[in-house]
């Protein structure tokens, strides 16, 4: 077993770890900081695949944005356990049949997966911001610009729904 | 193993290197504390700390020490784990920058040629993002843990500030990304020492990052988290000892660093003006230009200082309308003006 092997299997265990944590704790604000060590073990599995850039990027927008202000709602509106309403029973049924509808999607997803074509590790520029970026400005420009435009429109949704009048 | 693959030599080089970067930005930040001191005493017209040692130089010493022995209070309904977390991670992400930033050129020793650079990743500038950007959770999860209104108030301004000022930052680096083609903080410095420091490209990308930098580091004008005349102490009102020592050192820390980092990007890094330093022996080329970095680091860290015993508070519905509407359109001004010269140019 090599370093790479090594690490790969330690940042898996984080990772999962960590996401059966962020759904276990009863805490809000502990759920919150569970996931942001999930963004952190995905951001160090991106380097595994010599994709610096995608790891990076990973954490300033999911850890170091996204995730701060969900930390900001969660602690603003001071959720704890003993105010946390019970959710009924019919929710909870619903909510075991849609993860588990997922589940099989992702079962049914990984059994197909071709083992020929594993990602290799620590070769590639796939994830190097030269490549990326003349992927996205040339093969990929259309569906990179009408992103941009869904996230012009979502931009100024928020900025018309914060506005007071 | 792959680990036998990799050059030991270089794994211990690695290791010394960053003992002595961490050690030495904690030496500094420690007189930085002194003379943040000795500063707001000479623009206020007194003599500053003059007791412990000569000219007071053993101040920050003793302040340490009287930290280390002060009474540790844990407040009784916090979470213990993330009260402790909250400091550790605000020292952890001051530190974490250091390990990109390029301090000088290569010295030989022993025959070996050691950069004086941590590592020379290729998203360099990123990663001094993504560290910045993980800076307000030691002040959030802290402030949170103290389970006290007036922490969580400092610890939320701290948030909405630091992610109003990321932006702009953000934005004023891509213009100053568009004109270096390169994200690795090295290359950039080569380019300088080649051609011109890069604030002759971009003043106003500097104006912008220099304000947002006061900003990230929670300084005068800044300070909304920690205002002690509306919040106590802010984020940090709960803590004691040795763990308040640590908020206010990560404070010095990020000074320091974001000193360095806008010395690198924007006026040459360790390259020193008018000195062709291709012609000197490459220890001595080295040396000059340790010396050269931490000269222009010294005067940022002045005009750190110079500011705050200089410019009161802003009010937060000022600070909110600064980041929003001034910078942000400013810093995407800048970025299209450079953009088109760059077209015009054809670059």
């Amino acid at each position: 077993m090599n370093i790479t092997t090594l690490v790969f299997i330690l940042l898996s265990l984080l990772a999962v770890g960590s996401a059966i944590m962020m759904i276990t704790s009863k805490s809000p604000v502990h759920s919150v900081l569970w996931l942001i060590v999930v963004f952190f073990a995905i951001s160090g599995h991106y380097i595994l695949m010599n994709a610096q850039f995608l790891a990076i990027v990973n954490i300033i927008v999911y850890a170091g944005a996204i995730m701060v202000l969900f930390l900001f709602v969660v602690m603003l509106m001071n959720l704890n356990k003993e105010t946390e309403p019970v959710k009924n029973y019919r929710l909870q049924l619903i909510g075991v049949v849609s993860g588990g509808c997922l589940l099989l999607i992702i079962l049914s997803a990984i059994m197909k997966i071709d083992t020929q074509q594993l990602v290799e590790m620590k070769v590639g520029d796939a994830g190097l911001i030269q490549s990326l970026g003349k992927n996205l400005f040339t093969n990929y420009v259309l569906p990179f610009e009408i992103s941009s435009v869904l996230f012009l429109s979502a931009m100024i949704g928020a900025v018309v729904i914060g506005k007071k009048d | 193993m792959m680990l036998q693959a990799i050059d030991l030599a270089l794994v211990i080089e690695k290791l010394i290197l960053i003992v002595i970067v961490i050690s030495a930005s904690l030496v500094i930040a420690m007189y930085t504390t002194f003379a943040e001191r000795k500063v707001a005493a000479i623009l206020q017209d007194r003599r500053g700390p003059n007791r412990a040692g000569p000219f007071g130089l053993l101040q920050p010493l003793a302040d340490g020490l009287k930290l280390f022995f002060k009474e540790e209070i844990i407040p009784n309904f916090s979470s213990k784990f993330l009260f402790i977390l909250g400091p550790a991670l605000a020292m952890m992400t001051a530190m974490m920058t250091s390990a990109v930033i390029p301090w000088g050129d290569k010295i030989e020793f022993f025959g070996r040629s050691v950069a004086l650079q941590i590592t020379d990743v290729n998203i360099g500038v990123l990663y001094v993002f993504g560290v910045v950007s993980l800076g307000v959770y030691g002040i959030m999860i802290g402030s949170w843990a103290s389970n006290n209104k007036f922490s969580l108030l400092g610890g939320l301004r701290a948030a909405s500030q630091i992610i109003s000022y990321e932006l702009a930052m953000g934005i004023s680096m891509i213009a100053l990304l568009m004109v270096t083609g390169t994200l690795s903080l090295k290359e950039m410095v080569i380019q300088q020492q080649q051609t011109h420091w890069n604030i002759i490209n971009q003043p106003l990308g500097f104006l912008i990052f220099l304000i947002c930098a006061f900003a990230e580091c929670n300084r005068t004008p800044f300070d909304l988290p920690e205002a002690e005349n509306e919040l106590i102490g802010g984020y940090h009102t709960e803590y004691s000892s040795m763990k308040l020592g640590f908020y206010l050192f990560a404070e010095y820390i990020n000074m320091f660093i974001s000193s360095v980092i806008m010395a690198t990007l924007f006026f040459g890094g360790y390259d020193m003006p008018f000195v062709n330093e291709a012609l000197l022996s490459p220890n001595i080329a080295a040396l000059v230009g340790i010396a050269a970095l931490m000269g222009k680091v010294i005067c940022f860290i002045f005009l750190f200082m110079w500011v705050r015993w200089t410019i009161p508070r802003f009010r937060y519905d000022q600070l909110m309308h600064l980041g929003w509407r001034i910078l942000i359109p400013l810093a995407l001004f800048n970025m299209l003006a450079t953009g088109g010269v760059i077209l015009y140019f054809g670059k």
